[in-house]
């Protein structure tokens, strides 16, 4: 009997062990990144020959509108919008911030999630840029 | 079925490109008014909503921007009374009721309106979009979609002209 209890202790902390390391993993699966964090940022990244944050901010919306997400948050200080697009049965959310670039430039950023999925296609943020740049009148011009 | 059962999910590409038919949509969901004050718009708009019993969620003036949402019953009559139907033909066949869990239930509508100045400087654009997210008997959510028909935008214009004027009148 001894002898059983010298070993179900050790046996029970290994598991009791392994179930936490078990909840660690799922948490950094919401850090995993599939591409380098460079390659993401210029995928996801353009710049624009103007600096009228407001007027850019007005046109990112729009665009958005035209691609039928629900406006869920723009703060024209921090240079933020956040959207909501439903698309049959999953659901697309959308970031994009607008910051200055030197003294002639904007940078506008665009993050898309699609369900739990990361969007990390270049044509998928190219197509937005376009719309955003006809938008604007303006030349979308990639960054390095 | 096979993506289904490994739990994979592909994004699709494309949706970030505006599809054909935008510009109508465009113009169905903005108004013009003949005003330059933003925020007399904005501060009717809010009204609009509330009288619509909608619950503000976010609001900033400086871009012109309210967002709101609103739950509501989604039950069809007709609906029901087909799935009651299936239901029953499917029991005489022998099998499992399920056509009626599969009815619509409830329903929650989110809206966002986005005010800017017009192209000549003297009026305010004001454009609204609607999405809702449908929940069937078994309380799953059937389906997400972007809310598109005419009379849903043209009532929320309606209710919004007549707010602009009677605050106008400080009534």
């Amino acid at each position: 009997m001894m002898k059983l209890k010298k070993y179900i202790i050790p046996a029970a902390l290994i598991i009791v062990s392994a179930g936490i390391i078990g909840c660690e993993t799922t948490a950094n699966k919401a850090f995993v990144t599939q591409e380098s964090q460079v390659q993401l940022r210029s995928i996801q990244t353009r710049a624009f020959d103007t600096t009228d944050k407001k007027k850019m901010m007005q046109n990112v919306i729009s665009t958005m509108q035209d691609l039928d997400f629900v406006i869920d948050k723009a703060d024209l200080t921090l240079g933020s919008v956040t959207g909501t697009k439903y698309l049959g049965q999953s659901t697309v959310a959308m970031t994009v911030t607008v910051r200055a670039r030197g003294e002639k430039q904007l940078l506008v950023r665009a993050n898309a999630q699609f369900g739990t999925e990361s969007v990390a296609d270049p044509g998928t943020y190219q197509d937005f840029f376009n719309a955003l740049g006809k938008s604007m009148f303006l030349t979308a011009q990639e960054v390095d | 079925m096979v993506i289904l059962l490994s739990g994979c999910v592909t994004v699709p590409t494309g949706f970030l490109k505006p599809q054909e038919g935008y510009l109508e949509k465009r113009s169905q969901q903005s108004r013009q008014y003949d005003t330059t004050n933003e925020k007399q718009i904005l501060t009717s708009v809010a009204e609009v909503l509330q009288d619509l019993g909608f619950t503000l969620s976010e609001s900033e003036s400086e871009l012109g921007l309210v967002s709101a949402s609103k739950k509501a019953d989604a039950k069809s009559g007709g609906q029901i009374a087909a799935a009651v139907m299936i239901d029953i033909l499917g029991a005489i066949g022998g099998g499992s009721p399920g056509a009626t869990m599969q009815c619509d239930k409830s329903q929650m509508v989110r809206a966002s309106v986005i005010t800017k100045p017009g192209l000549d400087g003297k009026k305010t654009v004001v454009r609204v979009t609607f999405q809702r997210i449908v929940w069937n008997m078994n309380n799953q959510i059937s389906r997400v979609e972007t809310i598109n028909e005419p009379q849903i935008y043209q009532k929320f214009f309606d209710g919004l002209s007549k707010s602009i004027f009677l605050e106008a009148q400080q009534i």
